[in-house]
């Protein structure tokens, strides 16, 4: 099993995790690579990605795991180049090494949220959001399968941190659970427009920065 | 900041059809490039990227030295009322530039049902919508597409319709207005220029006139322009561009695989099929030619899949030869290779089995009638034998599921007819308790009927077509005829199929219709989540057209025809000679078997077709 880390930007970040897959399995071929498939009536390759991306959101540490058909031997650090050359714009595999760890080690995730105002930072708002993302609990409406539900999202988040150095535009950066619980980086804004309506963005945008394991180290 | 479209895409579904981007997508620099074109197809992008006829025509512009061919497709309603909303018209989506700030507009027209489209896009582009009012050369539209072989109902609209296959003329159009851009040319100019190449129809230089009952009096070509607009044409396939690096998709589409076109045209003459007549002659690619364009294309695009296309791929000389050479080739590779539109003969069951295509969940026919009197009268040359017999294979070898297509309302039909629907399901259903040996998970056949339409240049385009209402009361005779609980039965609206017809073989007069429809809401008449009879009805009534004159009227047989400026090649007396053979239930043989004369090969250099 080898892994790929790739970032999905600009364009890209439209595509949906199953056309991603689709893209991939493609791509694969493109690049001359044959993928192992699965035994059985209709055989799929082998390929799986962690965590799947909502549409929209970008990310710089994307995660693939894949196993290549035994005939095909490929080395592995090759195939970044390989791929490069056959995927569209925005999807670029920054490494592929051996799979080694298990996903599910995976388990902080840094998150960039950028908030934009057209009309400009609200004065305080950067000290105002600081402080209720970083407060003991923090209450938010998750919308699942069994309808809307109340839940303290604070025991999931390793920190945040509020900065705006561009005009019109904060940035949080916040380190939220990956997997077990997950925390989908996007309802630190669901909080803000909650609590602090007067500091609510006209628009905000989400990108994976990074993953780490349970010990806060980078994950690969 | 993020710009207006970035902001809205999170608001719509599936935004990933809006943004291009895709792998092999042409960009290039505009400083480079002296004119432009957006490719504009009146539908949504997962029907537009699955049309073959975009991607040849968006390479062989793009091939064009100082051209730069760009794609737009219409939006899905939410995305249209968010660009409305926040003021961003429609652009391309290459460079994201507005489509108001390109050259030409081509659109490709497939479908009657995209006219709407055709208006509602210029609109959003914020283009005038009447040729007339668009003056020079700057928003030049055209069209092309099956459709043009009657142009009439946009003539209002478009400035000018290619009429047959686009390879060469598309050329010549770009090239000319290359020209007349770089000179500085009046439209009237540039147009007159272009009504002279072949297969160029001006719609502005020809003359309607109407009587008292509503019938055209005459058809005057003005300035010059030809009597007769002859569709184009490409002799040789193999040596016609075809494209093997396509735009692969980033998100799905209809048909999501490599296409590869086989042939042209078709052989066999079924009377109510437009595309079976207007792209005559048989024109099949060498397997060579296939098989290389096949390989070629799959690496190129990294599917999985790849389908032989053609309107009736088991008709296509060389299938057995390029299959074996295919099969060798996806094998290894994990490809598989889909053949639609094949006939149910022993030929086709054994390929069938070859390329193992029969899935354990379908197997289609498309016996169109239910009787054999029916099926010969609009030459279906497929017998209750061929389909039983299919049907007993498949049952036999663990198939369980069946879909049959019919059309009600051919002409001539009877009760009889329709029942012989239910009879033919009966006996289906008969032959898999028969045969089937897997009986455990019960039967399933699926029964749609279509709703007959008449089209210009068939052997039907006199014929009147049955009321909506007439169409429903046999829908229902032949829904209550079929009592089996194994049979699924879905039937097609008949207000769509009714306004089809108009639309198919309207005249001039259907433009005021089309803009106030459009006006009232309509777009996206093919979906059935936004097709709008109000708004068609209310159209109808304030332009004072009535549709009953372009559908259960039918035409007369003297009757000036409004798409009779364009020649297909075939003669208006081969058509009405085979609606008379109709009349008699005489079948007419395939192409290959015997030719029937209909003049096409008069279109070839050598004078014979060579299907």
């Amino acid at each position: 099993m080898a892994r790929l880390v790739f970032s999905k930007t600009g364009n890209a970040v439209w595509i949906s995790h199953l056309d991603l897959m689709r893209v991939f399995q493609r791509a694969f071929r493109r690049a001359g690579m044959l993928l192992k498939h699965s035994q059985g009536f209709t055989p799929h390759p082998c390929l799986s990605m962690a965590m799947p991306l909502s549409v929209g959101v970008s990310s710089r540490c994307e995660l693939l795991d894949f196993e290549l058909a035994e005939e095909d031997k490929t080395p592995l650090e090759q195939i970044p180049a390989l791929l490069n050359d056959a995927l569209p714009e925005g999807i670029a595999v920054t490494r592929c090494l051996c799979a080694g760890r298990k996903l599910r080690e995976l388990k902080w995730l840094e998150a960039r949220l950028t908030l934009e105002y057209d009309h400009g930072v609200p004065q305080g708002a950067a000290g105002r959001i600081s402080a209720l993302l970083t407060g003991a609990s923090l209450v938010v409406e998750k919308h699942g399968k069994n309808g809307p539900t109340q839940v303290d999202i604070a025991p999931m988040l390793h920190g945040v941190e509020v900065s705006g150095e561009q005009a019109g535009v904060l940035h949080l950066d916040a380190v939220v659970s990956a997997q077990n619980p997950t925390l989908n980086p996007l309802l630190l804004l669901t909080a803000v427009e909650r609590y602090l309506p007067q500091d609510a963005p006209d628009f905000a945008s989400c990108c994976r920065m990074n993953v780490y394991d349970e010990g806060m180290q980078p994950f690969c | 900041m993020t710009d207006t479209l970035n902001r809205i895409l999170p608001t719509v579904q599936k935004p990933a059809r809006y943004v291009g981007g895709e792998y092999n997508q042409i960009v290039k620099d505009k400083a480079e490039v002296d004119v432009r074109v957006a490719f504009c197809f009146p539908d949504t992008y997962e029907i537009g990227m699955s049309n073959m006829g975009l991607h040849i025509l968006y390479a062989i512009m793009n091939a064009m030295e100082g051209v730069w061919c760009e794609r737009v497709f219409a939006p899905w309603g939410d995305m249209e009322d968010a660009m409305r909303k926040n003021g961003l018209p429609l652009y391309a989506l290459e460079s994201h530039d507005p489509v108001a700030e390109f050259d030409m507009l081509a659109f490709s027209l497939g479908y009657e049902m995209c006219y709407t489209n055709v208006l509602n896009m210029l609109d959003l582009a914020g283009v005038p919508l009447h040729a007339a009012d668009r003056q020079g050369l700057k928003n030049l539209v055209i069209a092309g597409g099956g459709c043009t072989c009657n142009p009439e109902p946009l003539a209002d609209f478009v400035d000018l319709f290619v009429v047959g296959e686009g390879e060469e003329v598309i050329v010549e159009i770009v090239s000319l207005y290359q020209m007349a851009k770089a000179q500085n040319w009046s439209k009237e100019r540039f147009l007159l220029q272009a009504a002279k190449l072949g297969g160029v129809y001006v719609p502005a230089f020809y003359e309607h006139c109407y009587g008292q009952d509503g019938t055209l009096t005459q058809i005057v070509a003005q300035k010059g322009a030809p009597e007769k607009v002859t569709k184009r044409l490409i002799e040789d396939l193999n040596t016609a561009p075809y494209p093997t690096r396509m735009i692969v998709p980033s998100t799905e589409i209809v048909h999501d695989r490599a296409n590869l076109e086989v042939m042209r045209g078709c052989i066999r003459g079924c009377r109510f099929c437009q595309a079976g007549f207007t792209t005559r002659p048989v024109r099949p690619r060498s397997a060579d030619t296939l098989y290389r364009q096949a390989v070629e294309s799959l690496e190129n695009s990294g599917n999985h899949e790849m389908t032989l296309a053609s309107l009736s791929t088991s008709d296509y000389k060389y299938l057995p030869e390029l299959t074996d050479r295919l099969m060798d080739y996806c094998l290894p590779r994990k490809i598989n290779i889909s053949v639609p539109s094949l006939r149910v003969d022993s030929f086709s069951r054994e390929l069938m089995q070859k390329l193992q295509l029969v899935r354990k969940s379908s197997l289609t026919f498309a016996p169109e009638a239910g009787t054999q009197r029916l099926r010969d009268v609009i030459n279906k040359n497929l017998t209750e034998e061929e389909i039983l017999d299919t049907c007993a294979t498949a049952f036999s070898g663990g198939w369980n599921n069946v879909k049959l297509y019919f059309m009600l309302g051919l002409p001539t039909e009877t009760d009889e007819d329709v029942l012989g629907i239910a009879e033919l399901v009966f006996k289906i259903i008969q032959t898999w308790r028969k045969t089937a040996t897997n009986k455990k998970r019960g039967l399933r056949v699926h029964v749609s009927t279509a709703f007959f339409v008449p089209k210009p240049f068939t052997p039907f385009q006199w014929e009147p077509q049955i009321s909506p209402q007439e169409y429903t009361r046999r829908q229902r005779l032949l829904k209550e005829a079929m009592y089996s609980k194994c049979v699924e039965y879905s039937w097609h609206d008949p207000e769509l199929s009714r306004l089809e017809a108009v639309l198919a073989r309207g005249d001039r007069r259907m433009g005021a219709v089309l803009e106030q429809a459009v006006k009232n809401g309509a777009r996206l008449d093919g979906w059935m989540e936004y097709f709008n009879l109000e708004a068609w009805e209310k159209a109808f009534q304030s332009c004072g057209v009535d549709p009953a004159f372009f559908t259960t009227r039918g035409y007369g047989k003297g009757e000036i025809l409004p798409w009779q400026t364009i020649d297909v090649g075939i003669a208006k007396a081969y058509f009405w000679h085979e609606r008379e053979k109709a009349y008699r239930g005489q079948t007419t043989a395939d192409c290959r078997t015997q030719c029937g004369g209909c003049g096409m090969n008069r279109m070839l250099k050598g004078g014979v077709c060579n299907g």
